[in-house]
């Protein structure tokens, strides 16, 4: 069983292989957007060192790490999944010895390692190339970083798969996808960090999954994160991760019994 | 005439087909406003955590920002071209587009009208209003006519790159990505010129130039001492970029073949 789903992110990588040219005006892209965060951030610090906890040293650094961290974790799953149940392919899927959700979680994986090995890491080093960044010396951190990005990953596949599944209830489910999309930019922390965030606002942010994908692993790694705490925030990761398992559970059960194929 | 009658053809047609998935309609609406709301929420967050942007107050960056929406909303209703390569070129659909009495262009344009971007520039308007308001700016008789000078010469500079890179479809069949990357350097025209260094300044200026899109046109209003002369040349720049987006156009039809098949 094991090396179907170990079949599955192979393909998953070389299908994305194919397309490579693509990701290589990704890392335009996204050189673009760090870029222009860059200079604005540059001129709101103005003459002030330390906004929310950070000084502009930190928060290019946050700027670049929360982009390319995106292009690893970002996948288009939900999409996928919305498709198939529209078109009726998934019943195709459901009749198959396996289970669709973990096929879907491995498909992500499969395209998460390529966007690792050919957008984040060559991203990462032309973007160290353009702005002051300062990378952590400590391989530890590298270490502990490395693992909070899996989980970012991991959650935010998670919360595709859910959005996605909602088109076994919902005929028509564009709007929740967009809108899930701007959750994910907005109080992740990739637009902006968490601790810029007023009172009442930061604290509902930290009681939402959304700040695992990008603030967390992000100011762990600017260094805004130290010592123990560090292993707080991985828990919380952690929590969530397994937190999210029971709605997706819960709607996978529930959608098999209830799916109508429209037209067809 | 005949080309203003077919605008409201279309635009019929277009409500027609419309109104039959109408909550369709609307959860575009909404969410192309939420992704627009995330840059106008940025700023607003930011600006509870210092007093300026490299010398721009909270309401001066955001009469450059709802200034910015206008002309984007108004040019994405009418040039929604994106996938022209695949659904034209590739498909051939190019041939039925020629065979048409109108201009290609303008037909290609009236094919993929999205007046629900309209809305992203009532969005616009509504911020820069409210800034212009709370800024206390003078209102002068002209104003009404300079801006809409200032409008038009934006969307015709955002004509003028778009048409021009659109028209690399008729050379090359290859997807190239490079319209992606042009449509995330827009958004540099957002903030004040003022924030980039020389080298951006000058390519978003003179080569790209997409200040002309946002900052310069805004800053007439918000302060015209230093900026009148750079926002004067907005409506020139948009006739000089859209009359060579317009010319590489022609000539690309001209080179064109047909798909085959």
């Amino acid at each position: 069983m094991l090396s179907a789903y170990l079949e599955i992110i192979r393909m998953r990588f070389l299908m994305m292989l194919a397309y490579r040219v693509n990701y290589y005006s990704g890392i335009l892209i996204y050189a673009l957007n760090i870029g222009s965060y860059y200079f604005v951030y540059k001129a709101i610090y103005g003459d002030q060192t330390v906004i929310g906890g950070l000084t502009l040293g930190q928060m290019t650094t946050y700027v670049a790490i929360s982009w390319m961290g995106r292009a690893f974790y970002f996948n288009n799953l939900d999409r996928e999944i919305a498709t198939e149940i529209r078109d009726g392919s998934v019943a195709v899927q459901l009749i198959r010895p396996y289970n669709y959700v973990y096929v879907k979680m491995m498909q992500g994986l499969g395209e998460g390692i390529f966007r690792l090995v050919l957008f984040t890491t060559p991203g990462m080093i032309f973007i160290w190339l353009l702005l002051p960044i300062d990378l952590p010396t400590d391989p530890g951190l590298w270490a502990v970083y490395l693992v909070m990005l899996f989980f970012s990953f991991l959650i935010n596949t998670q919360l595709n798969i859910i959005t996605g599944l909602f088109a076994f209830f919902l005929e028509n489910n564009e709007g929740l996808m967009r809108m899930k999309r701007v959750a994910v930019d907005l109080f992740s922390g990739l637009i902006i960090p968490i601790s810029f965030f007023p009172g009442w606002s930061k604290t509902v942010m930290e009681w939402l999954p959304f700040q695992a994908i990008t603030y967390l692993p992000s100011a762990v790694f600017t260094g805004k994160i130290t010592g123990a705490e560090v292993f707080g925030k991985l828990g919380i990761q952690a929590l969530w991760f397994f937190i999210l398992i029971i709605p997706m559970y819960v709607l996978w059960s529930r959608s098999r019994t209830r799916l109508f194929v429209q037209g067809g | 005439m005949f080309y203003l009658s077919l605008v409201i053809d279309y635009l019929k047609n277009y409500m027609k087909t419309r109104l039959t998935y109408r909550s369709d309609f609307w959860i575009e609406v909404l969410s192309d406003l939420l992704f627009n709301g995330l840059n106008l929420f940025f700023i607003l967050i930011v600006f509870l955590q210092t007093q300026s942007l490299g010398g721009w107050d909270q309401e001066q960056i955001l009469f450059i920002y709802g200034y910015f929406m206008i002309p984007y909303g108004l040019f994405i209703t009418f040039f929604n071209l994106w996938g022209f390569s695949e659904r034209y070129i590739v498909k051939g659909e190019m041939d039925r587009i020629l065979t048409r009495p109108a201009y290609n262009l303008w037909q290609l344009m009236l094919e993929n009208l999205d007046p629900a971007s309209l809305f992203s520039a009532l969005a616009g308007a509504v911020v820069m209003i409210y800034s212009w308001v709370r800024l206390g700016l003078p209102f002068h008789w002209y104003d009404p006519f300079m801006f809409i000078l200032m409008v038009v010469g934006s969307v015709l500079v955002y004509a003028g790159v778009y048409i021009a890179l659109t028209s690399l479809a008729f050379f090359s069949d290859a997807p190239t990505g490079i319209l992606p990357l042009i449509w995330n350097i827009q958004n540099y025209g957002r903030y004040p010129v003022t924030i980039y260094n020389k080298l951006l300044r000058g390519i978003l200026t003179w080569i790209l130039p997409f200040a002309f899109v946002g900052f310069y046109p805004a800053a007439y209003f918000i302060d015209p001492g230093n900026w009148k002369w750079f926002a004067l040349l907005t409506p020139v720049m948009g006739v000089v970029f859209s009359f060579v987006g317009i010319s590489i156009w022609n000539f690309g039809v001209k080179r064109y073949r047909g798909a085959g098949s």
